[in-house]
C-alpha cells in the first residue's frame, strides 16, 4: 500500500497566476464558472451519495476545500454530454452509471453485512473497489451482465481522474504549469524553468 | 449536435455563426469576414460534407477554380482567440461526443482519440505531426508483399505533399533522415523540448536515427499567426493561432475564393433522383431539416461519418446504401496502434512544454531486413507530452490504480517521459462501419464500429514495446509502464483500380454514382506507419486538381 500522497510542490498554486499573461479571459470565465457546482439533477440522492463516496475514494483530498467532482459528473449525465464511445458490451452511459452505482453499493453491502458503500470508511471502500477491478464479485446479479472492470476503469476511474486532473488544485499539486494562454513557455529543456513555472520539486531520496 | 458542451461561447454550439453573408473572422475575437451565400434552390457545383483535412482543401481549390461550393460541417465555427480556454474539460467541445457503438474483439475508443466536430475537423485538436508516407507504401502489395496497392503513384503524391506542406508552412528539419530526398521544409524546425531530447538520447544510445518532428505550427510569424508559444495544449485547441489548422488556413481561403460554409449543419442524407444520381443533401440546421441542391456531392466526414452517411442514404434503387453495390462501404476500416512506454526520470522533464511530439523516429518504417522484424508494415514513434487529465486517463485505464497510488503516480508527472507509436495495422474487411439499431437525437441511425487487431498487428505492437522499452531505458528511464491504445482512422471507403474491391476510383469518384465523391481519410487503402493528416491533405489537393482538370478538359 502506498502511504498518503504528499506534493513535491508545496506552496505552488497555478491560481496565483490568475492576473498574469498565463491566463486569458476564456480560461478565467471557465474556471470562475466551475467554482459553483451544478445542482443535483440526474442521479437520485442515494446514488449521488455513492458517486460522491466513489470520488472520495478514487481521489482522496485532505484539503480544506476539496475539488468538487461528483456534481460535474452528474451534470454531464443530465446533459447527456457523451464521450464519443459506447462500448457494445456496456449500456448507454445514462443507464450504465445508475446500474453501476447500485452494483457498487450492492458489493459493499455483500462485503460488510448490509452497510452501503457511502457509509464505509475509505480503507473499506478501497478494498471493495479493488475486488471489483479484479472482477471478484460478491453481488454478480447486481451487475446485470455489465462487465464490472470495464465499468470501473472505462467510466468510473477515467472520468473521475480526467476531471480531477483538469482542475487547478490538481495541476498545482503535480507541479504542472497550468493555464498558459497567451503566454506559454520559453525554456523547453531541462537546463531551465521559466519564472512562472513551479520551482523544482522537493523529491525524497526514495523517489530519486 | 444540439447541446452546448462548453461554457465559453456556448452560443457557437447552438446558433450557426456563418449566416447573413458573414463568417467568423478566425483571427479576431469577435469579427466577421464577408462570405458568399448560395440559395438552396440553386444547384451548386459541389456540396462538400465535412470541413476537415479533406473537405477544406477541396473546397478552397475548387472555389479558386471558379466553381460554386457549399461546405457543410456538423460542428461549430470557433474563433480560437476568444473561444478556446486552457482547460481540458471545456475543450472537449472540439470532439465528436455523440456516441458511436464500438464492438469487435478489440473495440476502439472514439471521440477525443480520433474524431473532431468543428469547422476545421480534427486538425483543430490534432498534435500537428506532419509526416509523409514511405514511397513503397503506395504499392505495399507489389513492393513489400502485404495489404493492397494505392491507385496512385508515389511521385505524384510527393508533389502534393510539398504543396500542402508549403500551404501550411510546416516547420521541420533541414535534413530528414529517412526516405528519398525532400525539399527543405518551409519553416525552420522548432527547438526540441526535453521530452524530445529523451528520445534523441535513446536513439543515439541504440544507434538509430531520430529527427525533430516536422510540425504544423509555425516557428516564426506568418501573416496573422504568431510563432508557437509552446503552451503544449495542441490537443485541446490552439488559442493563439500558431497551429495551422484547416480552421485558420484552407477554410478562410475557401471563403475568400467564394465558397460558403454552413456550420452546425448535420447532413443526414444524400438525396438521389430517379436516375440514381445525387441531387443534393438534406441537412439539419437551426432546428429544422433543410435541403441543398447540387450537381455533385462530396463526402468528407472521415472514416466513420462518410460510410454512415452512405448507408443512411439507402433508397429502393440503392438498397445497400449509396455507392455500395459491391458491399465495400464501411469495410477495411483501420486505426493506428498507439502503444506506448512510459518511464520515470531523475530530472524534471516537464513534458508539458511545447507541442507534445517534438522528436520522432521512423527507423522501423524504413527497415525491411532486420532479423527482429517479425511483422509486415511499419511504425514510427514520437516523444510524448500528455496533459494531466489525459495522462491520468492513460494510467487508470492501463493499471486500474486509484487513491493514493494514483495521486503518487501522478505526482511524478514532471519527471515522466514516454514514447508512443503510430503503428500500421492491416486492412481487414471485417473491421468495418455499419449502422447500429439505435439513433442519435436527430433520428439518424448511429454508426457501429467493429474492430479486431490481426496477428500481424499484435506482433508489431509487441516489437514496438520491446524496442521503445530498450530505448527509454537507455535514455535513463526507470519503472517502465506499457500501455495500449489506438489513434487515427483510415479507410472504410477505399479507393482503388478494381470496382469489385474498392468504393471509388483513383480520384475519389464512386464507382456506382458518377456525381458522388469521397475526399477524406476513408479513401486510404492502407494506413502506413505515420500520422495520416498530411496524406489526407495531399490526396485532397490531388483530387481537387484532377476534378478541375477533368472539368476543363
Amino acid at each position: 500500500m502506498t502511504g498518503p500522497f504528499r506534493t513535491p510542490y508545496p506552496g505552488y498554486d497555478v491560481l496565483d497566476k490568475w492576473d498574469s499573461p498565463s491566463y486569458d479571459d476564456a480560461t478565467r470565465e471557465v474556471l470562475r464558472a466551475r467554482t459553483t457546482p451544478p445542482p443535483r439533477r440526474f442521479l437520485s440522492e442515494a446514488r449521488f451519495a455513492v458517486l460522491a463516496a466513489l470520488c472520495d475514494t478514487v481521489i482522496p483530498q485532505p484539503r480544506a476545500r476539496p475539488v468538487q467532482i461528483a456534481p460535474f459528473l452528474n451534470a454531464a449525465l443530465h446533459d447527456d454530454r457523451g464521450t464519443g464511445t459506447r462500448f457494445a458490451v456496456m449500456p448507454p452511459d445514462r443507464d450504465a452509471w445508475p446500474l453501476g452505482l447500485d452494483a457498487i453499493d450492492a458489493e459493499a453491502k455483500a462485503h460488510h453485512d448490509g452497510t452501503g458503500f457511502a457509509d464505509l470508511a475509505r480503507p473499506e471502500r478501497t478494498l471493495v473497489l479493488k475486488e471489483i477491478d479484479a472482477e471478484r464479485l460478491r453481488a454478480p446479479d447486481a451487475w446485470q451482465d455489465m462487465p464490472a472492470q470495464k465499468f470501473f476503469r472505462a467510466l468510473v476511474l477515467k472520468q473521475i481522474a480526467q476531471f480531477y486532473y483538469s482542475q487547478p488544485a490538481a495541476m498545482s499539486e503535480i507541479g504542472y504549469g497550468g493555464p498558459a494562454s497567451p503566454r506559454g513557455y520559453v525554456r523547453l529543456n531541462a537546463q531551465g524553468i521559466d519564472p512562472w513555472e513551479a520551482p523544482y520539486g522537493q523529491w525524497k531520496e526514495t523517489d530519486a | 449536435m444540439t447541446r452546448p458542451i462548453g461554457r465559453r461561447a456556448a452560443e457557437a454550439e447552438t446558433d450557426p455563426r456563418a449566416v447573413n453573408g458573414c463568417a467568423p473572422d478566425v483571427f479576431s475575437r469577435d469579427g466577421t469576414v464577408p462570405m458568399r451565400e448560395f440559395p438552396e434552390s440553386e444547384e451548386v457545383d459541389f456540396v462538400i460534407v465535412g470541413a476537415g483535412c479533406g473537405g477544406s482543401v477541396l473546397a478552397a481549390k475548387l472555389a479558386e477554380a471558379g466553381m460554386s461550393v457549399v461546405l457543410f460541417d456538423a460542428g461549430p465555427f470557433f474563433r480560437p482567440l476568444s473561444d478556446f480556454a486552457s482547460d481540458e474539460y471545456e475543450q472537449e467541445k472540439l470532439y465528436w461526443l455523440d456516441p458511436r457503438v464500438s464492438d469487435g474483439d478489440d473495440p476502439i475508443e472514439l471521440g477525443a482519440n480520433n474524431s473532431g466536430q468543428a469547422v476545421g475537423g480534427s486538425t483543430v485538436h490534432f498534435q500537428m505531426v506532419s509526416l509523409r508516407f514511405r514511397p513503397e507504401w503506395f504499392k505495399s502489395r507489389t513492393k513489400l508483399g502485404y495489404a493492397r496497392d494505392w491507385p496512385v503513384d508515389w511521385q505524384e503524391m510527393w508533389k502534393y505533399y510539398a504543396e500542402v506542406e508549403n500551404a501550411l508552412k510546416i516547420s521541420g528539419p533541414i535534413r530528414y533522415p529517412w526516405g528519398p530526398k525532400r525539399g527543405r521544409y518551409p519553416y525552420r524546425a522548432h527547438e526540441v523540448n526535453e521530452a524530445g531530447l529523451v528520445l534523441a538520447r535513446g536513439a543515439e544510445a541504440l544507434g538509430v536515427d531520430w529527427a525533430p518532428t516536422p510540425l504544423c505550427t509555425v516557428s516564426a510569424p506568418r501573416g496573422k499567426s504568431p510563432p508557437c508559444a509552446y503552451r503544449g495544449m495542441c490537443k485541446i485547441g490552439c488559442s493563439v493561432n500558431a497551429k495551422q489548422s484547416m480552421l485558420i488556413t484552407y477554410v478562410p481561403r475557401a471563403i475568400r475564393a467564394g465558397a460558403e460554409v454552413r456550420d452546425l449543419a448535420m447532413v443526414g442524407r444524400v438525396e438521389t433522383g430517379q436516375d440514381g444520381r445525387a441531387t443534393g443533401v438534406s441537412y439539419h440546421r437551426g432546428g429544422e431539416w433543410r435541403h441543398q441542391k447540387a450537381r455533385n456531392v462530396v463526402l468528407a466526414g472521415y472514416s466513420i461519418e462518410t460510410p454512415r452517411l452512405m448507408l443512411n442514404s439507402a433508397t429502393s434503387r440503392h438498397p445497400q446504401g449509396l455507392g455500395n453495390s459491391n458491399g465495400m462501404v464501411g469495410r477495411n476500416l483501420m486505426v493506428h496502434s498507439n502503444h506506448a512506454v512510459w518511464g520515470e526520470f531523475e530530472d524534471e522533464i516537464r513534458w508539458y512544454k511545447g507541442p507534445p511530439s517534438m522528436a520522432t523516429c521512423e527507423h522501423w518504417n524504413y527497415v525491411d531486413d532486420d532479423p527482429t522484424k517479425d511483422f509486415d508494415g511499419g511504425y514510427s514513434f514520437m516523444s510524448q507530452g500528455p496533459l494531466p487529465g489525459d495522462f491520468a486517463g492513460t494510467l487508470t485505464g492501463a493499471t486500474g490504480m486509484f487513491g493514493d497510488e494514483l495521486l503518487t503516480a501522478m505526482g511524478k508527472y514532471n519527471r515522466m517521459a514516454g514514447l508512443k507509436i503510430v503503428g500500421e495495422t492491416m486492412p481487414a474487411p471485417d473491421n468495418r462501419v455499419t449502422l447500429a439499431d439505435e439513433s442519435d437525437p436527430l433520428g439518424l441511425p448511429r454508426a457501429r464500429v467493429t474492430y479486431a487487431f490481426s496477428d500481424n498487428d499484435k506482433r508489431l505492437q509487441r516489437h514496438s514495446l520491446d524496442f521503445m522499452s530498450k530505448m527509454l531505458g537507455a535514455a535513463g528511464g526507470r519503472n517502465l509502464l506499457e500501455t495500449s491504445s489506438t489513434a487515427h482512422l483510415m479507410g472504410g471507403c477505399a479507393m482503388g483500380d478494381d470496382p469489385e474491391t474498392s468504393v471509388t476510383d483513383d480520384m475519389g469518384r464512386s464507382w456506382d454514382i458518377d456525381n458522388l465523391w469521397i475526399c477524406d481519410g476513408s479513401l486510404m487503402p492502407t494506413a502506413g506507419g505515420v500520422n495520416p493528416a498530411m496524406t489526407i491533405l495531399a490526396n485532397a489537393a490531388r483530387i481537387a486538381d484532377r476534378i478541375v482538370a477533368a472539368r476543363n478538359g
